[in-house]
């Protein structure tokens, strides 16, 4: 579904990302941990086209999509929920999960809204309410089924649960593991390596921009070396 | 000074009449704003053209002003995404400081090539309805005045339409506060601050459409539409489409009462009275949003 292979990327010159390789299958859930600033939100937002790639290739479903703009990627299925949620405040909560679906599955978008408002209930009552009054969780949720809106072939979750609270947490894991649940190809891009670890099927572990340990998510709980690279000791 | 009734009540409606049309013009001003947060400085220049635009279909080929508004709506509105897409947005490497800049060149280069053309003179098209009026009441209303009125309240509840109901207009207001986000639903953000800027365009090209058969043109006559524009700008918050619309009727009125009380000339010293006033007392405008 997605692979990619050598990848080199960063700002302005400065590369963040020095040489990645990784493989989502389909319907796999696949964790991508590490701690801050080791390049995980860089990883993302290269594989979703919004910073340039400057080696190595990504291919999604049989096809090279480096080099396209994110528009372009979005409609191929590769859907990227970002960190910070870039929900848009100014909108209703219904108008952000119908511009979901603005260049994918649009005929669809009535049948899609009800199974987001099925998910996540709170939106429903919150629909007509501007989405930046919502609390973070909520934004949170919000920006899942904004993604879920377009019928991605791949989600990739960029910090799901930064900044809510552990009850929270333990709230959103259980919905993307149901998410999971339908076939979806899901990438979450976390720090919370216990709960991530719980819903993966792998997981990479990146530091300073490589990845330094791979394999079957329940392999790598109980590996030592994890906790060890993930502190930095 | 005293004025009856009658007196009063014409000099509002006349007020309401042209405050409509400057809200026209400052809808177009401030839906750039609010998307691409710049000020448009050729805005005042495209109003311009587009008036010069009728001015040349009316008497090259003998359309009418109104019927000009089926030839300059689309071709302005082409224009003002052409402009962006391909001058404005590649000179402006992602600053806002260069987009003013570039807006500012355009509108030098704008106004000079028509003064190049139609030289400073002063011109205006002459229309079988021209003087005609309509009679309400005891009141005596200027037929082409009263269709510029309801003309441009259409077109701004027509584009409050397109923003709230269409995907293309919420994609507008998504780019507006939240491009990185918009680009990641599949919103093609250049393409759409192209979109925005040749809405601008259009709004012009139709307010030009109908000032003309009431106006005149010469190669500077832009720039005091837009003076008065960009303060319903600020007056209705920045950005607003119901403030520039509320503002630009409030203006107008002001503008009209202003003249009848301290003369003619003098009308436009309740504008920028109150522009001061709304800078003092209420910086975010009437509708704006809090900083």
């Amino acid at each position: 579904m997605l692979s990619v292979r050598d990848l080199v990327s960063g700002y302005g010159g400065v590369p963040v990302l020095r040489g990645i390789s990784l493989d989502v299958g389909p319907g796999e859930v696949v964790a991508v941990l590490g701690a801050n600033g080791v390049g995980k939100t860089t990883l993302n937002a290269t594989i979703s086209g919004l910073v340039r790639a400057t080696a190595g290739e990504i291919v999604f479903d049989g096809e090279r999509i480096d080099g396209l703009a994110a528009p372009q990627i979005v409609r191929r299925g590769l859907v990227h929920v970002p960190e910070g949620r870039k929900i848009f405040p100014n909108l209703s909560v219904r108008e952000n999960l119908e511009l979901g679906s603005y260049t994918r599955a649009k005929p669809n978008r009535a049948r899609n809204l009800e199974r987001v408002f099925e998910t996540f209930p709170r939106l429903r009552e919150r629909a007509a309410q501007f989405a930046g009054t919502l609390s973070g969780g909520e934004q949170q949720m919000l920006a899942i089924g904004r993604g879920l809106m377009g019928e991605p072939k791949l989600l990739i979750l960029d910090e799901p649960s930064l900044g809510l609270s552990p009850l929270l947490v333990d709230e959103l894991f259980r919905l993307i593991a149901e998410i999971a649940k339908g076939g979806l190809a899901v990438m979450l891009v976390e720090q919370n390596v216990v709960q991530s670890l719980e819903l993966a099927d792998r997981a990479y572990v990146l530091e300073n921009g490589a990845v330094t340990m791979s394999g079957a998510a329940r392999d790598l709980a109980a590996n030592p070396e994890l906790e060890k690279a993930y502190l930095g000791m | 000074m005293m004025f009856t009734p009658d007196i009063v009540l014409t000099a509002t409606i006349n007020g309401l009449m042209t405050g409509a049309v400057y809200a026209l013009i400052a809808l177009g001003l401030t839906l750039v704003y609010g998307v691409l947060h710049i000020i448009n400085f050729a805005h005042g220049a495209t109003l311009t053209a587009a008036m010069f635009g009728v001015l040349v279909l009316n008497q090259a080929l003998g359309i009418d002003p109104y019927l000009a508004i089926l030839v300059l709506t689309p071709l302005f509105f082409a224009l003002g995404y052409a402009v962006q897409r391909l001058v404005i947005g590649p000179a402006s490497h992602g600053e806002d400081v260069n987009i003013l800049l570039v807006t500012l060149g355009l509108a030098i280069i704008i106004e000079n090539a028509l003064l190049a053309i139609f030289r400073s003179d002063t011109r205006s098209v002459d229309t079988p309805y021209g003087f005609s009026v309509i009679e309400v009441g005891n009141l005596f209303l200027s037929t082409p005045r009263v269709i510029a009125f309801f003309g441009s309240i259409a077109v701004a509840v027509a584009l409050w339409l397109v923003l709230a109901r269409t995907d293309t207009g919420k994609a507008i207001r998504a780019v507006a506060k939240e491009k990185t986000g918009a680009a990641l639903v599949g919103i093609d953000v250049r393409h759409v601050y192209a979109v925005t800027f040749g809405l601008g365009a259009a709004c012009v090209a139709i307010a030009a459409c109908l000032l003309m058969p009431t106006f005149y043109v010469n190669p500077r006559v832009g720039g005091a539409f837009v003076l008065v524009a960009f303060t319903i700008v600020v007056l209705g918050g920045m950005g607003s489409i119901a403030g520039a619309l509320v503002g630009g009727l409030f203006i107008g009125v002001v503008e009209s009462l202003s003249g009848l009380y301290l003369g003619e000339s003098l009308g436009q010293i309740g504008i920028f009275l109150i522009f001061i006033l709304v800078l003092l007392f209420r910086p975010t405008g009437l509708f704006g949003a809090k900083a």
